[in-house]
């Protein structure tokens, strides 16, 4: 008895103290990131191309999923905003939740699952084949060289597509809200011109969606540098990016929402 | 893919995603209609402000002048003090009526300005000295209500 009590707290800390040094490795590899970007910021062309797989790729995922995020808004909002007889109020309670939440978080949501599981996936494949391996004996460091302009590409890819998906959802919003239904078009836009804030709001958004773009990139790139190299590695360390990077942007957004939108 | 098409994809998706922040910007929040330069700060002492807010919109005939910018409460007199910031473009007399309205029966409120007939006009960091406080709803209806009832009373 006492002795499976004693194995039981000892697989626990084992747990737990491989966790810490995990996260440990996980803050020395983002430093390491940080170091040696010079390369993926000199030589601007290797971050353009991993731009162009990681954001140009997503753009029409986040495109119709921000169309349709407005448009139910729109419905849902209407219906319940007429039983107040405040429809006209449709246009801010669009733009403020996609500007505010939806835009940043669905869409960094959606990008950890479409452009993360592939960094990690390319990255997790490139170990396995030992092609990091062959990086570093012709001197050639994999940090710069694979990691960093990956890295660089999510940071500078995330606050696009979730301005994207926040101007396509409040087109969406516009379509249902007053194409569809007939809501005043005039109030809905100024209404929501007088109610959102750029700095408050917009700007907000904006540091919102660049810190979830440094969660996301940050756990791809390093799930796939520390994935086993086998094929069960890669695949565990794909499913761990978007299982782990939904969860810290979920919680990020907590956070920054505490810190911005107190109230007054 | 060549270097080419790859830069001409990547410089078209900053360019959607640069456009998509400056319809953010202009059309859908008010940096178009806010800040257009040049503004002056005014101070005002309220009784009651109600639910006044930071930011609440100072109107004059309906048009929106300013904004109220900090709201901080005077322990010596025991009022509310109000700071607003109004557009340079929009002078007012000095004589100005500051109340605070609301805009429907349940909507936000604001501070509206009613023009008075004072030659001389308001300079920066000067106080609304004529200020009419918030309506609390609750008081009106306590109000009808104990007044109907003494009305009941009285007719027995």
């Amino acid at each position: 008895m006492a002795n499976r009590f004693a194995q039981a707290l000892t697989s626990l800390g084992e747990k737990v103290t491989s966790r810490i040094w995990r996260l440990g490795f996980a803050a020395r590899f983002l430093f390491m990131t940080l170091v040696y970007s010079g390369t993926a910021l000199r030589r601007f062309q290797l971050t353009i191309r991993e731009i162009y797989f990681s954001g140009v790729q997503s753009l029409i995922i986040i495109m119709v999923s921000g169309l349709f995020v407005g448009m139910v808004l729109g419905l849902q909002g209407y219906d319940t905003l007429q039983r107040y007889g405040s429809s006209e109020a449709l246009g801010i309670l669009v733009a403020l939740s996609l500007v505010r939440e939806l835009g940043p978080v669905v869409a960094a949501l959606l990008f950890a699952s479409r452009a993360g599981s592939a960094i990690t996936a390319e990255i997790g494949l490139m170990k396995a084949t030992e092609q990091l391996s062959a990086m570093e004996m012709m001197a050639v460091n994999p940090i710069a060289r694979v990691v960093a302009p990956r890295f660089w590409a999510g940071v500078i890819s995330m606050p696009m597509l979730a301005a994207l998906f926040s101007a396509m959802g409040i087109f969406g919003g516009y379509l249902v809200g007053v194409q569809l239904i007939g809501v005043d078009e005039g109030s809905f836009w100024s209404q929501m011109q007088a109610t959102v804030d750029f700095r408050e709001d917009i700007i907000n958004g904006v540091i919102k969606s660049f810190v979830f773009g440094i969660i996301i990139s940050w756990i791809a790139v390093f799930e796939g540098y520390d994935s086993e190299p086998t094929a069960e590695g890669v695949s565990g360390a794909t499913t761990r990016t978007v299982v782990t990077s939904s969860l810290a942007i979920l919680a990020a957004d907590f956070i920054l929402t505490a810190l911005m939108f107190r109230g007054f | 893919m060549n270097r080419a098409t790859l830069d001409l994809w990547v410089g078209l998706f900053v360019a959607i995603g640069l456009a998509a922040l400056l319809f953010l910007a202009l059309k859908v929040g008010n940096l178009a209609t806010s800040s257009s330069g040049e503004t002056y700060r005014l101070q005002a002492r309220f009784d009651n402000i109600g639910g006044l807010k930071v930011r609440a919109a100072v109107k004059s005939a309906g048009v929106v002048v300013g904004r109220v910018t900090e709201i901080k409460f005077d322990s010596k007199d025991y009022v509310a003090v109000v700071g607003m910031q109004l557009d340079q473009r929009y002078q007012f007399p000095r004589d100005t009526f500051a109340t605070i309205n609301t805009s429907g029966l349940l909507g936000e409120q604001y501070i509206g300005m009613e023009v008075g007939g004072d030659p001389e006009v308001f300079k920066d960091g000067d106080t609304v000295k004529k200020t009419q406080s918030a309506v609390v709803l609750e008081k009106l209806i306590s109000q009808f209500m104990f007044s109907k009832a003494s009305e009941e009373t009285g007719k027995k």
